[in-house]
């Protein structure tokens, strides 16, 4: 049933396959962060209450929203790692954290500059502003392990085990505004029922959501390729290749 | 699957659910711990499951909608008194003598933090506006008809 997956198991197959999909996650990742963010940060609608403070929304809700996706990817990646044993999956662990902690710091630092005009405050130490951060410690860790080991084996095992537990924050983060009192407001898109966000404000998020998105996956490809080439470079198919460049 | 990937899965399975079943029990124990304000009747009557209750002279959070018409303000200095109420029927005094949030209007969800002063008067140093998740342009707001709703507290 999974027979088709397995050529990519293949360091070489996968750094070929993944070098396709670069241009065009990055084509993909231009026009529709052009198009959304042009849309929302200039022609949207102002908010009823917020005014022009609500544009925010269009890099933090997206930048939030890719921080849990690509933490998920991780948390997969790790449990792969450690049941299937491939290699492979520990270089998109490596490749992953990074781009994930970067969404992270955006949706707390965008989130700080929206909670300032109008909440009144920086930083509050609610359930949701505090898990998130969490999250940001938990991709520094998972960093931090990936490289405290010289034993690449043992390092890519440590940090599958710590991605792989982290994953508990994730519907943490998600019902925090539900499960406890907190100054930030519950979910807007990110639910079951019909989003509570006028269709004119909507576009342009979704856009923009898809756009950080594919730019998360080009970002994640180019590392998850790198890590590939460092892995494997004793391996006569790298040596070929860096001749080639040469 | 192999017996020895079988394996694997198995520990890393009961790890995960183990360390899920850590989190949800310390979540569940720590409960109110998390929640980042009282509610003005949690305030006047305790929290409907724990009956716990801040005395007189403790630093909390209050929050709670701004009750409609209950803005009193100074006209020599910044202090401004209002009065703020949940879904129940008990409310709160609010004191406070700094700048209110642009967001601040009856109504409107807020969050104070300050010194009890009595059971029912809560001196505030800090005062926070809440808003909701509900994104829409002006001209569709007015339409509706719409100010503000609900008080979820």
């Amino acid at each position: 049933m999974w027979k088709w997956l397995h050529p990519y198991a293949n360091p070489e197959v996968s750094y070929h396959f993944t070098g396709k999909l670069i241009p065009w996650f990055a084509i993909i990742s231009a026009i529709l962060l052009t198009v959304g963010l042009g849309m929302g940060l200039l022609y949207s609608p102002a908010d009823y209450q917020q005014g022009n403070s609500v544009r925010i929304f269009y890099l933090h809700v997206p930048a939030a929203m890719l921080s849990m996706g690509l933490y998920l990817g991780m948390a997969i990646a790790g449990l792969t790692a450690l049941v299937w044993q491939m290699k492979l999956a520990e270089s998109s662990i490596a490749a992953l954290a990074p781009v994930g902690a970067t969404f992270t710091a955006i949706a707390l630092l965008t989130g700080a500059a929206w909670g300032k005009p109008m909440w009144g405050a920086w930083w509050v130490w609610d359930a949701r502003l505090t898990s998130e951060l969490i999250l940001l410690f938990l991709y520094f860790g998972v960093m931090a392990l990936q490289n405290a080991f010289e034993d690449k084996a043992l390092a890519g095992k440590a940090a599958s085990i710590l991605a792989l537990v982290g994953v508990i924050n994730l519907p943490i983060i998600h019902y925090s505004v539900e499960w406890w009192n907190t100054l930030h407001q519950g979910a807007t898109v990110s639910k079951f029922e019909k989003p509570s966000m006028s269709i004119d404000m909507l576009r342009p998020f979704l856009l923009s959501l898809f756009g950080f998105a594919f730019l998360a996956g080009t970002l994640v490809c180019m590392r998850f390729r790198a890590e590939i080439i460092e892995r494997n470079s004793m391996r006569p198919w790298v040596k070929a290749l860096a001749k080639e460049h040469n | 699957m192999n017996p020895r990937r079988k394996k694997r899965l198995a520990i890393v399975s009961s790890v995960l659910i183990g360390a899920a079943a850590v989190a949800g029990f310390s979540l569940y124990a720590l409960n109110e711990n998390f929640d980042l304000f009282f509610t003005p009747t949690e305030v006047v009557n305790g929290k409907a499951d724990s009956g716990i209750m801040p005395v007189v002279g403790q630093r909390i959070r209050v929050g709670g909608m701004v009750v409609v018409g209950s803005v009193k303000r100074d006209s020599e200095s910044l202090k401004v008194a209002f009065k703020l109420k949940d879904s129940g029927s008990e409310t709160i005094t609010i004191k406070y003598e700094k700048i209110l949030p642009d967001l601040f209007r009856e109504g409107q969800g807020i969050v104070a933090q300050g010194i009890l002063t009595s059971n029912d008067t809560l001196e505030a140093s800090e005062v926070l506006a809440k808003h909701d998740e509900e994104y829409m342009p002006k001209e569709i707001a007015d339409a509706m008809g719409k100010e503000h709703k609900k008080p979820t507290y």
